[in-house]
């Protein structure tokens, strides 16, 4: 038996994890099925949202980070629904005092309510103020190689490109310029949205991406737990054939049988 | 006093302190955050600043999100 190489943990931020999914809590039915698929998808980092708290309304009503409690989850607030740097850099100031100091957040500047698109310049003074501030910037971006460059020598912990618009499920859009974010990454590169199902998952880790982060084709499958136990296994699938390596493609066939001992 | 919290006013008694706030809104020892006219306001602060008429408070928590 040849031994099998055995995997690094995923590092970000000098923080490390066994399971390279990431998920958010976004779009479930209720919190009883928002831990059920969290638990399901093996994540150890959960996205949350940062909002205004209802005023009056049953103050007795259980709190999302009671179910998703940050002594058992890493916690990455983002900057959902920020569409300057302003608006981005002030929700993350108020999610670290959520979050007693800490530090990691997942930034997103939007540009457009239609396509929830990043608005890459805005995302990009952002990412400035906040990496000033002491924050660990996991950042979601465009899927441009330029600006996904620029964010990594800015020092941003993380950068996350689109492999799809958000909420849409459209899997893996433009594997090429993944490839090329990749190839010259110095940071790790996590494909943040557009995941549908599996294996465009598995897609994503096959790239060679370190991680993936999702929501929406977990949460708006049929079966949202049995959807997270699956990217589970996508995810590991997808990483270990990674560090395989596939096969060459090739235009003619190539007999796995010997011809050797054929009946005549 | 009228202060403007999470962007709509809200009266309350003078001197009152934001732990003051926090506790008239049934959210004692709840996982929030409080901003103050666009400053943070740490928790172990709560008791000790004063809100003034005007002030500009927002209390923010977790939700779902992706």
């Amino acid at each position: 038996m040849h031994p099998v190489p055995s995997d690094k943990p995923f590092t970000v931020a000098g923080r490390t994890f066994q399971s390279r999914l990431l998920v958010g809590t976004g779009k479930y039915k209720d919190f009883d099925e928002t831990r059920a698929a969290i638990e399901a998808s093996g994540a150890e980092i959960v996205t949350v949202a940062v909002r205004r708290t209802n005023l009056g309304q049953n103050p007795g009503e259980p709190n999302l980070l009671d179910v998703i409690s940050p002594e058992r989850y890493t916690i990455l607030p983002n900057t959902a629904g920020c569409y300057d740097a302003a608006e981005a850099v002030r929700t993350c100031r108020l999610a670290r005092e959520l979050l007693d100091g800490h530090n990691l957040v997942k930034l997103e500047v939007l540009a457009d309510q239609k396509t929830l698109f990043p608005n890459v310049i805005e995302t990009l003074k952002a990412a400035e103020v906040l990496i000033k501030d002491g924050f660990d910037v996991m950042v979601y971006t465009s899927d441009d190689p330029i600006i996904a460059r620029e964010l990594a020598q800015m020092g941003c912990a993380a950068v996350m490109p689109l492999a799809g618009l958000i909420g849409t499920g459209l899997g893996i859009c433009n594997p090429y310029n993944l490839r090329i974010i990749l190839e010259e990454s110095t940071v790790p590169v996590l494909v943040d949205a557009g995941v549908g199902t599996a294996s465009d998952a598995t897609i994503a880790m096959e790239l060679g991406c370190e991680a993936v982060l999702m929501n929406s084709a977990i949460a708006h499958a049929q079966h949202p737990v049995m959807m997270a136990q699956a990217m589970k296994y996508a995810i590991e699938a997808g990483r270990l054939a990674y560090l395989a390596g596939r096969m060459p493609k090739k235009l003619y066939a190539s007999a796995s049988s010997p011809l050797d001992g054929m009946i005549r | 006093m009228r202060i403007q919290l999470n962007g709509e006013p809200f009266e309350l008694d003078d001197g009152a302190s934001i732990a003051d706030l926090i506790a008239r809104l049934d959210l004692s020892g709840r996982r929030l955050a409080v901003e103050l006219n666009l400053e943070i306001v740490p928790r172990s602060q709560h008791a000790a600043t004063i809100l003034s008429d005007g002030d500009r408070v927002e209390v923010v928590h977790a939700i779902g999100g992706g």
